[in-house]
């Protein structure tokens, strides 16, 4: 396949643009020196990543992936730059004084990722496309052959559940209640 | 469409993530690159269940645990992190070095 075959599809424009989108909203989310804009960058990238679901047939997943993500997680991060005081406006020292190192790992990996991911793949091409994957068959597979992980990270979500209200409230041991009474008392007086 | 043209996406993004989680110093911005390595899993497992087209749909199943647990990781990541800002008053990975020898 030539490059002339590959860019004479339309469903390629469609992941030229997608994946544009994606890799430049990624790219804010990482650079951006005000933390509450690397959130809604966020955003974009999750929108753009479910619009590639899409393009590979995935609607349930592209779907969970705009509720979970985009509709929770991303209300979460806000709230925890909110609460964490996290640098809102411009600030100088949200990245490390040696980004460049990481930079290199970075750039390496992906060269090492991608070109074996060529080597491997080639121009395998993909299958179904357009077709759509039924919701039907995903909930039968989920609570069917997968039922036994489901259950587990059912069970995990619980259990960060739990984890994440113990550990985000205050505690107060009753000797510095009595305390604050006291203060309180005090104060009134 | 080719597969490989997701995986290289999916790389590019990967490692925009690992760029992000190394080079940032506050810790609610080192919790949305890893979100970004999530996301590029994901890409990777629906990809790759184009290709394959099981009767399972295994690739997306496993996108999905995959979403379930990035969020049960931001939920207790940011509960952590509340903490270590309540106690410290900073937010800033690098000087948590309490326990560094």
């Amino acid at each position: 396949m030539t490059l002339s075959e590959w860019i004479s599809n339309p469903q390629n424009w469609a992941f030229l643009v997608l994946g544009g989108l994606t890799l430049g909203a990624g790219f804010v989310v990482v650079t951006s020196r005000n933390v509450v804009h690397a959130a809604l960058a966020l955003v974009g990238a999750l929108a753009a990543t479910a619009g590639l679901f899409l393009l590979l047939s995935a609607e349930f997943v592209a779907w969970v992936l705009v509720l979970v993500y985009i509709g929770s997680v991303v209300i979460l991060f806000l709230f925890g730059i909110m609460i964490t005081r996290a640098p809102i406006g411009r600030e100088a020292a949200v990245d490390h004084v040696r980004r460049w190192p990481a930079l290199i790992a970075a750039v390496a990996l992906f060269g090492v990722l991608a070109s074996v991911a060529w080597a491997a793949f080639e121009t395998t091409q993909l299958v179904g496309v357009g077709e759509g994957t039924s919701t039907d068959l995903l909930g039968e597979s989920l609570l069917g052959r997968y039922v036994l992980p489901f259950e587990a990270v059912s069970f995990l979500l619980l259990a960060a559940l739990i984890g994440g209200i113990t550990l985000a409230r205050k505690d107060t041991s009753p000797a510095e209640e009595e305390a604050t009474a006291r203060d309180r008392g005090l104060a009134a007086r | 469409m080719i597969v490989t043209q997701f995986l290289v996406l999916a790389a590019a993004l990967f490692a925009l993530g690992v760029f992000g989680l190394l080079a940032r110093r506050n810790a609610v911005m080192v919790l949305l690159a890893v979100e970004l390595m999530l996301n590029a899993v994901n890409l990777n497992l629906v990809a790759f269940e184009a290709v394959i087209r099981d009767v399972l749909a295994s690739g997306q199943v496993f996108a999905i645990f995959v979403i379930t647990v990035a969020a049960a990781e931001v939920g207790v990541g940011l509960s952590i992190v509340l903490m270590i800002f309540r106690n410290r008053t900073s937010a800033n990975v690098d000087e948590l070095d309490l326990m560094k020898w």
